[in-house]
């Protein structure tokens, strides 16, 4: 069982890195990655989130949604009904919900996190690496326990990607650029070579 | 407010003001469903359809939306859109849906569905906020239709599945290249899109936030 659920998080991590192998989260994974510090603020946010929304979306899918879930309603006219056509809706709306509280509660709980975290947390609502996540628990039927950490791997994946390539971006203000290719077009490069690097996982057996 | 002319909000975001090259908008799905061209179109149909009726549903109730929820009721119409286009594509093309698994779903938090509905469609009459949506997704399909037709033709030497070049397995003369399937390759295509494009349009290219001064020192630094 342990065994099942180590081999989950490395995939996740690594394999199937959210950002180098399957581009989620690209348009903030580029816009906010000048500096480290601010990159792992972010990072750290994004395990957060993901952590707390995949289970909730994998409860809500396995208790309202999936076809004949709401059997334990002891109704019999909901037995047979099947609300997955309105999963994206449910996943989008309660990620929302799920950073606004956080949101609430770090400001009054944690405010030392709630200031170090900043502008990044109502980014992060829009963020596709979170709602891909919870697509992808869908699309791969994970049990609860599954997807608590699937999520957790998956943001943490996706929180190594960005400040690794902040580090990277760092020191590349030393770097003689071809001036068509400074800024975004160096950096879609260098994401590149990343994500090469990262296939190299691909062959890991587990 | 200065009248919008509609030639320059359909043509001017396909290259003057690409939304995926300078924008940086929407890049996730560019980047993920390109290795055929078929899945590129079905997408670049996909994104035309939610971006057009999303600004023109937005723009038309945007003077009867609070400003405080109006986020929620962006995101609630575009949802919505995404899907309808969701079901259509299970229902009629359930190969290719399968094929796009979650990105069809991810058009939602396509940064360009929402950043037009915000940065346009709440300040313009619907129908000029229609043609914005289409000139945006036809920005989005150019780089989106290059980065397919480059992955599929040098990666599997086939164009909408149909073999152009024939390949070395086959008794031709093409050997594929491989690194074209893979996630890096679709990072090196648009790095070189974005090169090419900031080349011949010299005023797209980002100034350096800061200059390094030049080693002045005679001696040496060691």
């Amino acid at each position: 069982m342990f065994e099942h659920y180590l081999s989950l998080f490395l995939r996740a991590v690594f394999v199937e890195n959210m950002a180098l192998a399957f581009f989620l989260g690209m348009c903030t994974f580029l816009a906010i990655s000048k500096k480290v510090e601010t990159a792992l603020g972010l990072g750290i946010a994004v395990v957060v989130v993901l952590t707390l929304t995949v289970p909730v979306n994998n409860f809500i899918l396995h208790n309202f949604l999936d076809e004949g879930s709401l059997a334990w309603t002891g109704i019999a006219a909901l037995e047979q009904v099947d609300l997955r056509f309105l999963g994206l809706m449910c996943y989008i709306g309660l990620i929302a919900a799920i950073v606004q509280i956080l949101e609430m509660f770090l400001d009054r709980y944690v405010p030392a996190l709630y200031n170090a975290l900043g502008i990044f947390l109502p980014l992060i609502t829009v963020n596709c690496a979170i709602l891909g996540a919870s697509l992808f628990m869908v699309e791969r039927n994970y049990q609860f326990g599954e997807s608590v950490v699937f999520g957790f791997g998956a943001g943490v994946g996706w929180a190594l990607a960005i400040v690794l390539l902040a580090a990277i971006r760092e020191k590349l203000k030393y770097s003689d650029v071809p001036e068509g290719l400074r800024g975004l077009g160096i950096v879609f490069i260098i994401t590149g070579l990343m994500s090469l690097g990262f296939m190299s996982f691909a062959g890991v057996q587990l | 407010m200065a009248q919008l002319k509609t030639r320059d909000v359909l043509l001017g975001p396909v290259f003057a003001n690409n939304p995926i090259a300078l924008q940086i908008l929407g890049i996730c799905s560019a980047l993920a469903i390109t290795t055929q061209l078929s899945t590129t179109v079905t997408m670049c149909l996909a994104v035309m359809f939610v971006l057009t009726l999303s600004n023109f549903f937005v723009s038309l109730i945007r003077n009867i939306i609070p400003s405080n929820i109006r986020i929620i009721v962006q995101m609630t119409i575009i949802t919505t859109l995404v899907i309808v286009v969701d079901q259509f594509l299970q229902a009629f093309a359930f190969q290719l849906s399968r094929e796009l698994s979650v990105f069809v779903g991810l058009i939602i938090t396509n940064c360009i569905v929402m950043g037009r509905a915000e940065a346009f469609a709440m300040q313009n009459p619907p129908l000029i906020s229609a043609i914005d949506g289409l000139g945006n997704a036809l920005g989005y399909s150019v780089v989106l239709l290059i980065v397919g037709f480059s992955r599929e033709l040098f990666g599997s030497g086939s164009i909408f599945g149909v073999q152009v070049l024939p390949l070395v397995s086959e008794g031709g003369w093409y050997q594929p290249n491989g690194l074209m399937l893979l996630p890096p390759s679709a990072f090196f295509l648009i790095g070189g899109f974005i090169w090419i494009l900031r080349s011949v349009r010299v005023e797209q290219v980002e100034k350096e936030p800061f200059e390094i001064v030049p080693n002045t020192r005679t001696s040496p630094a060691f």
